[in-house]
Order: structure tokens, then C-alpha cells, then sequence
């Protein structure tokens, strides 16, 4: 049991805490009934999205026994890195993940913009009373 | 050629550029940004077919961007089937943007025009992006510019397009987290995000469930945003509720783009032998696809709005083109198809739909009971509509009947009979659902009113017209097309270059 939990969760402590809280997001972006709140649901998961990429480029965690240093070192060559050959972290996966920041931030600039609209038009931001709104207008419709 | 061989990075890049130009010059003139844009788009059209030209002549097209080699730089490949997508992207671009000059002056207020047509240009450079990348997470970059510029496309609308385009944020980018789920899960496996590269890294880990469980979430985010059948629930409002020149836009491009990174994907990066041996799931795609066959067209039947009986009827035939992929194991056929609905799709769909915003244009009509005696007073926007109609219904010898035979003969050619009768069976709901409106257009009586006198004023703009008329009569040109010798070197073409990678 032991063994165990020191194998899957403790050695992958990152996948965990990412998983969680993507989870969190993925269920406030899917559930909520208000539109900020799925607004806020949405950047919890992308931004742990982005916290779960960038763990992936931590490549030296037996580093931190042998030299007693935390992971790896910055991607820097600098002349005791090279001399003492450090293990540095991989930086293509926080490179990446910058870009993805610039996305999330457009994502949410849009969908608040909407969500402004939307307030402008209904006076409202509960997807339920937009929907009940709506349907009004149909029955209206419908009846001449 | 040194210029051929930088063609598809001028075309993504000059593309971009002209979406600012476009907001510049629109302040300063507002009539200006339309010009722009489409004298814009028909340079990229000539491009594109020069590229087209150049990879059936000389073979697939490589640019490292910045000059870093491949799998450490951005690298943008086009083979056959990038360039084939590209022609038909900025043909059909161009035929809606002639068409949405009329349009747009009436649906959407005149300060918003140069931000409009600067939106359309940044979603097609988006699109071209796509298609141009030969890199995964470059890929997710246009995927984002794309689907971003569609997300306010729909909400220029207003009113209920605004609740259509926030369901789609939502989901669209829920299925972009998953996309770069995928590739990161792929990326730890391999550590690469080339194509090319990652094609020949990945066999040695196929065994292993951290690329099964990316393949997985790449697919799933890659339905979410292509809106193949149990993912599809933003997409009805958002092509109902958006202004009429952006749905056809977006129904008959906006979705091929998407499904093509399925396409490139399962082709040139997973190869088919991951999908047949290693996770058995050619099979189940097929049934998956064919469900959104026949539900998206159950869906279709009972709808009153006419645009969103298209929306629902997309969704059906993007089952076909999935059909295709799942068949591609089993008979090279299915490719064929895929290949051919690609084109007659965007052909067929994007005409039912410029047809369709006319008849709102005009007469502010979208409820199907509505439409007596159309076919009088809208003589050729109604023939258009009818003839992109039985094209879709698959009668010969229109477009949608090649594909459809196509896909018949890739599930009798793999032993696969069950599709043939859902094939056959998605054509008669297709006859049902369609013959409605041409029934309402053409056959019931209707009393004119006879105090009209405005007949002369009321007459559909040519610059609307003639665009639907060039697709209609494309429906017929292709299925006649398709049927010969002509298109066997372009088949043949993107057959070998997508089996093989294209790219090696």
C-alpha cells in the first residue's frame, strides 16, 4: 500500500494537484449556471492546464538528492553549470505555455465582452432566466 | 523556386497583416476595409492555386521558419492535401465575402463594417494557419486565432447570437485545452511536437497508454471544436443566431479546417496501423459517425427555422466525412471520400446557406411554413437552394451524389454492409427533411398579394445572386468532376502523401 502510494501519488504529487484542479474548473465551466461564474470555471482550467505543462519540463528531480539542489537548475549556460554538467529544466514546455497565458487572456477578454452584451440585453447573467427569457419570446412568436 | 517555396508562410503571414490593415484603413474609410479584404483573399486564391501547382509538379513545400531546422523550429509543410484545402478555403472566402458586402450593410450597423471584414480576415488567416503548420503546437496557436475570431463573428449578430457565441467560447475552448492535453501527454512521450518528426518517434511508444490516452483527448477536443454528433450542442444556435454571411462562412469552411487536423492527425502522425492495431477504434469511429449521420438528420426534420435545419444537417454530414475516416483502414476508398465531401460540402453548404440568408435578407423570412410561393418572387435564389438541395439528398449527377458513392463503395470494399443502409437510409431522411422546403417553395398555391408595385425594388442584389449561382452550378460541374479521369492525379496525390506522411 505504501509502496504504492509512494509510486503513484507521491512520486506524481504534480499530475494530482494539476487533476484536481482541472477537475474543479472543468465542473464550474460546465455546471454553473451563471455566466461568470462558467467564466471563472473556464480560467481555473485552463491556467491548471498550463501548471500541469510546465511541471513536465522538471526534469531533474534526482538532482535534488545527489547535489541537494531543488530540480533542476535554470536553462542557462553559465560556467559552473557546464563544468558540473547540471541537469537544467526543459524549457520548451514554459516557452509553450507563455503562449498559451496569451490565449487564455484573449479567451477571456472575448467572453467577457460578451458577457456584457448579454447583460446589456437580458439585464441578466443567469443562464436560466436568459433561457426562460427566450423561450417567452418563442411562445410569442408561436401565438401570432 | 525560391518563391514557391516561400508561398504558404507569405500567404499566413501578409494574411494576418491585412487584418490590421483592414482596421486602419477602415477608420479612414469604411468602404475601404471590404475592398481590402477581398482583393486581399483573391491574391491569396491565386497563391494557393500557384502552390497547388507547384506540390502536384514538384512535391510537397518545406519552410523552417527563422531557418532553425525541423525539430527544434516551427516548420510549415504543405503537400497535396494542404494545398488542395487551401484552394477550395479562400475560393469559397472569396464567393461569401462578394456576397456579404450587400448582406452586411443591412444586418450589421455601418461603424462596425471595417471591424467586421477585419475579423473575417484574421479567421482565415487562422484557417490557413491550420492548414499550413506542420507543427503541433503551432497548430493550437491558429486553432485559437481561428476559433477566437469565429467566437465575435457570431456575436456581431447580437440578441440571441451573443447566449449562441458564449456556449461556443466555452465549449471551443474546452475542446482547445483538451487538443493541448494531447499534445502534451504526446510531447512527454516523445519530446517533439514535429509531424514529421513525432511520426517516426511515435511507433516504438504505440504500446504505451500515456499516447493512447493522448490520441484520446486530442480526438475528443478535435469533436468538440468540428462538432461531430455527441459533441455538437453549440453549434445549432451559433449557426442560427449569427449574421447569414458568417454562418455559410463558417458552416462550409470554418468546419472542414477543423476536421482536417483530425484528418492530418490520424493519417500522417498516429497512422492508421495505431488506430486499426493498437486501440481497434476504426470500428468504433464509424458507428460514432454513422449515429451523427442519421441523428443529425432526425434533428433536422423536426426544425422550423431554416438555418437551423442546415446547422442540424452539417451535423450529418460531418458523420460522413468521419465515416470516411474510419473506413480508410479497411479500403483506400474512404479516403476518396473524405477527400471528395470535403469539396462538395463546402460547395453544397455553403450555397444552401447564402441561399438561405438571401430569403432573410430579403423578405426577413427564416420559418420553413413561410417560404409559399418564394420560388416566384425569388426565381434564382430558390433554384440555388433547390438544386445545393438535391445535391445533398445525393440524386446524380450533383456533388453529393459522388461523394455518397464514394463511401459506398469504401464500405462494400471493406466488407462493412451495415453503412451501405445508413448511407442509403441518411439519403431519404435527407429527401424528407429538404423536400419540405422545396415543396413550400414550389408546389403550394399562394395568393400574391396584388398591391405590391414594389417588385422592381425588392429584386435580389447581382453581387448576392451571382455568388450562389456559381456554387450551384458547381454542384452539378463536380459531380460530373469527380466522376472522371480529371481528379484521379490530385487523388492519387493526397492518397500517397497522406499515407506516407508527405512529409518524409
Amino acid at each position: 500500500m505504501m509502496e504504492w502510494l509512494a509510486q503513484h501519488v507521491l512520486e506524481k504529487y504534480n499530475f494530482w494537484i494539476a487533476m484536481t484542479i482541472i477537475l474543479i474548473g472543468l465542473y464550474a465551466a460546465m455546471a454553473k449556471g451563471n455566466l461568470l461564474k462558467k467564466l471563472i470555471g473556464l480560467s481555473i482550467f485552463q491556467t491548471a492546464m498550463f501548471l500541469w505543462f510546465i511541471s513536465l519540463g522538471d526534469v531533474g528531480r534526482d538532482v535534488m538528492v545527489t547535489w541537494g539542489l531543488k530540480g533542476g537548475t535554470p536553462p542557462i549556460i553559465w560556467e559552473k553549470a557546464v563544468e558540473e554538467g547540471y541537469t537544467y529544466v526543459n524549457p520548451l514546455p514554459n516557452v509553450l505555455m507563455l503562449t498559451g497565458i496569451v490565449v487564455s487572456a484573449a479567451t477571456t477578454a472575448v467572453a467577457l465582452a460578451i458577457v456584457i452584451r448579454i447583460y446589456q440585453k437580458y439585464g441578466t447573467i443567469e443562464e436560466d432566466e436568459i433561457l426562460e427569457r427566450e423561450l417567452q419570446e418563442e411562445v410569442r412568436y408561436a401565438s401570432g | 523556386m525560391l518563391l514557391a517555396e516561400q508561398l504558404p508562410v507569405i500567404i499566413v503571414t501578409v494574411a494576418m497583416f491585412c487584418g490590421f490593415t483592414i482596421l486602419l484603413a477602415g477608420y479612414l474609410n469604411k468602404k475601404s476595409a471590404f475592398w481590402i479584404s477581398l482583393l486581399a483573399n483573391i491574391v491569396f486564391f491565386a497563391l494557393s492555386i500557384l502552390t497547388l501547382r507547384h506540390v502536384l509538379a514538384v512535391g510537397p513545400i518545406k519552410y523552417w521558419q527563422g531557418g532553425w531546422r525541423p525539430p527544434w523550429g516551427i516548420e510549415y509543410v504543405v503537400d497535396a492535401m494542404n494545398a488542395y484545402l487551401l484552394v477550395i478555403l479562400f475560393f469559397i472566402v472569396i464567393l461569401i465575402e462578394i456576397y456579404s458586402k450587400r448582406n452586411v450593410e443591412k444586418e450589421i450597423e455601418a461603424r462596425k463594417h471595417p471591424t467586421f471584414y477585419a475579423l473575417i480576415q484574421l479567421m482565415v488567416a487562422g484557417l490557413a494557419g491550420i492548414t499550413v503548420t506542420g507543427d503541433l503546437f503551432n497548430m493550437f496557436v491558429w486553432l485559437e486565432i481561428a476559433s477566437l475570431t469565429a467566437y465575435a463573428l457570431i456575436a456581431v449578430a447580437g440578441g440571441r447570437a451573443l447566449r449562441a457565441s458564449y456556449n461556443y467560447v466555452i465549449m471551443g475552448s474546452i475542446g482547445a485545452v483538451f487538443y493541448i492535453f494531447g499534445v502534451g501527454w504526446i510531447y512527454a512521450a516523445t519530446g517533439t511536437l514535429n509531424m514529421a518528426d513525432m511520426r517516426i518517434l511515435l511507433p516504438v511508444v504505440y504500446d504505451s497508454r500515456l499516447v493512447q490516452m493522448a490520441f484520446a483527448f486530442i480526438v475528443v477536443g478535435i469533436m468538440i471544436k468540428a462538432y461531430i454528433f455527441p459533441l455538437h450542442f453549440w453549434q445549432p444556435d451559433a449557426y442560427t443566431y449569427a449574421p447569414s454571411s458568417v454562418s455559410a462562412m463558417i458552416a462550409s469552411i470554418h468546419g472542414k479546417v477543423m476536421i482536417y487536423i483530425l484528418i492530418r492527425l490520424v493519417y500522417s502522425v498516429f497512422t492508421l496501423d495505431f488506430i486499426r492495431y493498437y486501440i481497434g477504434l476504426d470500428l468504433i469511429i464509424c458507428w460514432v459517425a454513422a449515429a451523427g449521420i442519421l441523428a443529425g438528420s432526425v434533428f433536422a426534420i423536426k426544425q422550423r427555422n431554416v438555418k437551423r435545419m442546415l446547422a442540424y444537417s452539417s451535423v450529418s454530414q460531418f458523420g460522413y466525412i468521419l465515416l470516411g475516416i474510419g473506413l480508410s483502414p479497411l479500403s483506400p476508398w474512404g479516403l476518396v471520400g473524405v477527400v471528395a465531401h470535403i469539396l462538395n460540402h463546402a460547395v453544397m453548404k455553403g450555397c444552401l446557406f447564402l441561399a438561405a440568408g438571401s430569403f432573410i435578407h430579403q423578405e426577413g423570412k427564416w420559418d420553413i411554413r413561410s417560404f409559399e410561393g418564394l420560388s416566384k418572387r425569388m426565381p434564382w435564389a430558390s433554384g440555388a437552394f433547390a438544386i445545393a438541395a438535391i445535391s445533398m439528398i445525393g440524386i446524380p449527377p450533383t456533388a453529393g451524389f459522388a461523394s455518397k458513392l464514394f463511401l459506398i463503395l469504401a464500405s462494400l470494399d471493406a466488407a462493412q454492409y451495415p453503412f451501405v443502409v445508413i448511407l442509403l437510409l441518411s439519403g431519404l431522411l435527407n429527401l424528407v427533411y429538404f423536400w419540405r422546403v422545396i415543396d413550400r417553395m414550389y408546389f403550394v398555391r399562394h395568393e400574391e398579394p396584388t398591391e405590391g408595385g414594389n417588385e422592381g425594388t425588392r429584386r435580389l442584389p447581382i453581387s448576392m445572386t451571382a455568388p450562389m449561382m456559381v456554387l450551384a452550378a458547381l454542384c452539378i460541374i463536380l459531380g460530373i468532376f469527380w466522376l472522371t479521369d480529371i481528379p484521379m492525379p490530385l487523388i492519387n496525390q493526397i492518397l500517397s502523401d497522406l499515407s506516407t506522411g508527405g512529409r518524409l
